[in-house]
This record gives C-alpha cells, structure tokens and sequence, in this order.
C-alpha cells in the first residue's frame, strides 16, 4: 500500500515526504484541520503521506517538542478514538494515512479492534516506535487480518541479525531512525543515515525506506531525498503550530502551511538517486 | 548465584516482562545481558562483588529482633534485615555496585539512573565516584523537592542532577528521560536502573544483585532461631528490596511472602500508587506488567508520602509471583507508614525510610492477623531497606514536630 506509493514517487524522480502531526493538538478540530494542510491545499504540493500521532502520557522516542504537544494534548481530553476521525480527514483528502502509536494503548483497545477501526476509517498501516517484532504477535494476526501495513523502526545500532529480521517483518516501508537519538529538530542531517539505507538495501534491494528523526527544512529534506525513498518530517512540522499555540492563535496554520511548502519543494529540487536506476524504464 | 529458572530466554516471567524499547536500544540491552552472563560465571567478578560488598558496603548486614517493637504486633516476632546500615543508607548501593562492575567490563564511561527518593540515585552517584565514572541523574522536579537533602548528597558526589519537569514531574517521568539519554548515548553510556523494572534483562540482573539480602537473611534466621521466618515482608515501589529478601525464599513454600505497596490516601481515593493491588495489565517502561492506567492505557498519575514507591508500574516478577498466587500484596496507606514510621523510631531508636515503614506497617498488620490465625508466635522478617535520615522533613511536616521551641519532648501531636 503505501510501499507502493513510494515506489510510484520514486519512479517520478523524487523522493516522498511523510509528515507528522499529533491528534488533538492543539485541539482535535484544528488537528484535524493541520492534517489536510499537511496534504497540500489547492495547487500547491503537500506531503505524501500523513503519519498521525497519537498522544501517550510515557512518550520514551520522542524530543520535547512531541512530548509538549503531547502533554497539553492530553491535558485537553484526547482520546484514542481520535485517532480514527484524524485517519478519516486524511484519508478523504486522497493522500493515504498511517498511524504512530505506542503499544500499550493499542493493546489497551485490543488490537484487533484497533486494527479493523484503522482500516474502516482508511488508514494504511501503523507505527510502532515501541514494539518490535520480538514482542508483536498479536501485532502480526491483527495487521494480517485486516490488510494493513506494519512499519517497525530500525536503527544504526540495529545488528545484521535484527536489522534482517525486522525488514523482512515489515510491511510497506522500513522507519530508518537516522541517528542515535529521540525526535527532534536537528541543524545537521545524519552522518550514519545513508550507511542504514544502504545495509537495508543489501538485505532487501525492494524495500521501500523512510528516513526520520533530526529534519528540519526543506534544504535536509533534499539531502535525504537524494538516498532514501521517503523524507519523514515531525518536530518540524509541530513548531509552528506551538508557536501559534502560545502566541494565542491555536487556529492560525500559516507558519505551518510555509514549511510544508519549503518541505514539498525540497523533496522535489533534487536528483533522487534512487531514481536514476529506474530513469529509462 | 544460584540458576537463574526465570525469566525465560526471551525475558518473560509468563506473559510478564519482555521487552518494549525503541530498537536503537536492543543492541545496548544484548550486550549488557551478555556481559551480565559473562560475569556471572566468571569466579573473579563474584570476588571483586563480594569484596566491595564486604569492605565498602559493609556487609553482611545484621538482622535486628525488635523486641519493643513486637509488643504491638500481636505476639509475632518481628525480625529486622537491616539493609538501612549499608553504607550510602539502603539496599540500593547493593546493585549499583554490581552494575557498575559490569559498565567497566563493557567498557563504558558514563552512567546514568532514574532515582525517585534519591536513595538509588545516590547509590549511583557514589559508585560513579568510586569507579570515575561520569554520572548523571534524572530526577523528578516535585521529588527533588522533597528530597532536597538527596540531591545535595549527589550534587557533592560529583554527579550531575537533572530535575525532569515533564509529565507528573516523579520517578515514572525521570525514568522516560533517562531512556531518552539512554537512546542518544548508548555507545559510551550505561543505563544503572535501579529496581527490577524495565526491559529484560534489568529485572533479573537486579534482582540477582539484590539476592544477596535473601542469602544473608536466611541463613542469619536459621542459625539464630532453627527455624525459617513465618513471613517475610518488603515495601514495593518498583520492587527491588522485595524481591532482594524474597529471593532465596521463594522456593520455600512454607514461608508466605508479603509485598507492601503505597496505599497513599487510600486506594479507593484514587490517590495511590497500589500498582498491583489496583491496577490493570499493560505495558510500561520497557516491560507488560501491571500499570495504574485510565481507560485508553494512558499512565495514571501515582500518589504517595513516600518518593520511593510512588510509581504507576511495578516489576514483571512482581506480577507473576502476585498472579501465581506465591506472594500476596497489600496497600498500606500514607497514615499507616507514618504510625509504623513513629513506633519503630520510638521503640527501637531506628528511624526506617518512610519506604521502608510501609513494610514495617505491613509486619504489625501480619502479626496481628498471623496470630488470629493461630499461628503460635509467628517470626516475621521484615527488610528494613532504608534508614530515616532523608525522611526528616517529611515527618517534621506530617507530625508538627517543633523544631524552633524548647520543648523537652521536640514533638507536638
């Protein structure tokens, strides 16, 4: 599903954006209102793919700009219900949608209840920044049983071992987390991510691979776009919005619809390597 | 060390425990299992272990009868392991020891920890200082108020403290941003948690570095009354001074363990942290455990006197021995802990960490319902985990006491 869309993005030349933005914040309206900005309004480009997070009270991957976020959130009654409205506002824009979530309240929900609300609503797949595979069978039935793709997360420390493992129980796309660290806005692309794509390629020369963690405009998004098939955008995305927030305007988008426009542009300035492979066909 | 049966290969107690990280930890998280198993069985780490237990800790660690004391207890002896004379002040330094014994044998340079009374963090810090390493300490913002006299300690040991404002601001909170460190610096650091909690292997290497207190306190029972305790009894935050003491007893069918965890205003205020008393199956910290949560699993806030136990979680172990039925748990309110607090300082002239009072009111409850129950003169071990002194402001606040006039008694009820 939404391997397949990279793969229709990277056959265009580019490489694919995904952003992040966090039900219910700054409430769940305007979230919901964020999402479709996200996706481009009119004739001007958006990302590809929406990754909605979900609000959790212990968020261990993630930088204190999504902890922020998260927290007032909560504090402002998100529910894990939520989700599924942000998922429906995406998915009828046309641009696909997948969901970020932590295990326990996945688990807490049921799993397979989680997963059949998922794809009625029209969502493609989940994250799972905790869970892995060594822990998500039931993650495996439910995501089988209802068609949706699993996305786990691999890291620069990932063993061969692991890294094999966990590519090949991936479905859709492979989440390379691009450095050491936890969500965050960062000056510098990583030094370790393109070394990451390329031991992900080794093992499987089809897998579809998004980048994360530490892009910040549309300059890194390019650099990104150049060896991975999808350029994933969070805290980034999230600042204007806090800024907005604070500033008394929760419901003014502009500072975000600016840097999905910068984000858009970047992933498409550039050469895509991945591209140039399949440039004749 | 004796075999270790469980957790399994995986890092399950049953369904309990696992491991629920990002995978950028998975890798740090082998290695230290490796290097845990490989010291374990290597003759000259138990020596280099043992000695630093014997000459800096100051083990063994006497069992006190409290005899005073046991006159309120319903005709049961209660029996005091007292892990409150080790040096640094609890059984905490127990463990920190071991791991950082085994961060030099990894080759790292820095540790990190999450402390909620400060007693763990303290333990690390002072390790730190022993071994050179480079420390730092997550600690929640309202718990580096309350225990203000901890951070000063850790502060002066060289150890950099953090007051981790996110979240509810205590131990659950300072345990997420010491894995967020952990994440980003795992090549050089390690992660010194301090119960057994976490993801695998952390609930067993800790609970292996905290068995000694079992070893000890069983042998020391036998030999000086012929005969094993009745009860053993233990305070459960996360729950590594209980399994410490329950350890070597669990194959001991006869002897019933007793964990007590913080009732706080009561458990049917809400205002609690009576983890397995309360709460419901779920994930947290890295382990499937079980987790005061609302109804969408989101982390219910903890409540409790005590910094120390005041933890929305508890270990997987802890979880299966409750739902194998081989220990039972009880809540113990604020007001119960600061009584027992109160009567053990001044029956004994030993001031217990109010962690640690929660245990001691546990044993007075047990004695009293062992006897109803007619077991004849019950001997009941209790660990005492931690002394008082970090406590004092806490109980000058809970009980008036005048610390300005000149009353003879110092105490105004």
């Amino acid at each position: 599903m939404t391997g397949r869309r990279f793969a229709e993005i990277r056959a265009q030349g580019r490489g694919a954006l995904v952003g992040y933005l966090p039900v219910g914040y700054p409430d769940v309206p305007i979230s919901l209102a964020a999402m479709r900005a996200l996706t481009g309004e009119g004739d001007a480009p958006g990302v590809d793919l929406v990754e909605i997070g979900m609000p959790y009270s212990d968020p261990v991957m993630d930088g204190a700009t999504i902890q922020k976020a998260g927290t007032r959130a909560l504090q402002r009654g998100v529910r894990t219900a939520d989700v599924f409205a942000a998922v429906g506002a995406v998915a009828a824009t046309g641009t696909p949608a997948v969901v970020m979530i932590y295990w326990n309240l996945v688990e807490r929900y049921g799993a397979d209840a989680f997963a059949r609300d998922l794809k009625n609503a029209g969502g493609a797949g989940l994250i799972t920044p905790d869970l892995t595979p060594d822990e998500a069978q039931e993650w495996f039935e439910a995501s089988d049983a209802h068609g949706l793709d699993r996305i786990f997360l691999v890291s620069p420390s990932s063993t061969d071992d692991r890294l094999a493992r966990t590519v090949s129980s991936c479905r859709g796309w492979v989440y390379a987390t691009s450095l050491m660290g936890v969500t965050g806005t960062r000056t510098q692309t990583s030094s370790l991510a393109p070394a990451l794509v390329r031991r992900i390629r080794t093992l499987d020369p089809e897998a579809m691979v998004g980048v994360g963690l530490g892009v910040s405009n549309g300059a890194q998004a390019r650099e990104v776009a150049e060896f991975a098939d999808a350029v994933i955008v969070g805290s980034a995305l999230l600042n204007p919005l806090l800024t907005a927030d604070d500033a008394g305007r929760p419901e003014d988008l502009s500072g975000l619809r600016t840097v999905v426009a910068d984000l858009a542009a970047g992933v498409r300035s550039g050469t895509s390597l991945a591209s140039q492979g399949l440039s004749g066909s | 060390m004796p075999a270790v049966s469980l957790p399994d290969a995986t890092g399950h107690f049953d369904r309990f425990g696992g491991k629920f990280v990002p995978e950028a930890l998975y890798a740090a998280l082998q290695q230290l299992e490796e290097a845990f198993v490989a010291a374990n069985a290597d003759p000259a780490f138990k020596t280099e272990l043992d000695e630093l237990l014997a000459d800096y800790t100051g083990r063994p660690s006497p069992v006190t009868e409290a005899r005073r004391f046991s006159e309120h207890a319903g005709g049961a002896t209660i029996l005091l392991k007292r892990e409150d004379l080790n040096h640094t002040g609890s059984h905490k330094i127990n463990n920190v020891l071991g791991q950082a014994l085994l961060t030099r044998r990894m080759g790292k340079t820095r540790v990190i920890a999450e402390t909620g009374a400060g007693q763990h963090g303290v333990a690390t810090a002072t390790a730190a200082a022993l071994f050179g390493l480079e420390c730092r300490v997550y600690m929640g913002k309202v718990d580096t108020e309350r225990q203000a006299l901890n951070v000063a300690r850790m502060r002066l040991l060289g150890a950099e403290v953090i007051a981790v404002d996110s979240g509810t601001q205590t131990l659950k909170d300072a345990m997420n941003d010491a894995m967020r460190d952990w994440v980003a610096s795992v090549d050089n650091t390690h992660y010194l948690i301090g119960s057994v909690a976490g993801p695998h292997p952390f609930p067993m290497i800790v609970r292996e570095f905290q068995r000694v207190i079992s070893t000890e306190a069983r042998a020391q029972v036998l030999a000086r009354y012929g005969r094993l305790p009745d009860a053993v009894a233990a305070c459960v935050g996360g729950g590594s001074n209980a399994l410490g003491i329950f350890a070597d007893f669990i194959p001991d069918t006869e002897v019933g363990l007793y964990g007590f965890e913080a009732g706080g205003e009561g458990v049917d205020t809400g205002r609690h942290a009576a983890t397995i008393s309360a709460g419901e199956v779920g994930v947290l910290h890295g382990m499937r455990t079980f987790v005061l949560q609302n109804a969408d699993g989101q982390t219910s806030e903890s409540h409790s006197i005590s910094a120390g136990l005041d933890y929305p979680g508890v270990g997987p172990e802890h979880a299966w021995l409750a739902k194998t039925g081989r220990a039972s748990y009880e809540p113990i309110t604020d007001s119960e802990a600061m009584d027992a607090f109160r009567l053990l300082t001044e029956t004994e002239g030993i001031m217990p960490a109010i962690e640690s009072a929660h245990a001691v009111a546990g044993a007075l409850k047990l004695g009293r319902r062992l006897t109803e129950q007619g077991v004849e003169k019950p001997l009941i071990l209790v660990n005492l985990s931690g002394r008082g002194d970090k406590d004092v402001d806490t109980a000058i606040e809970w009980f008036h006491v005048d610390t300005h006039g000149d009353s003879s008694t110092g105490a105004a009820q």
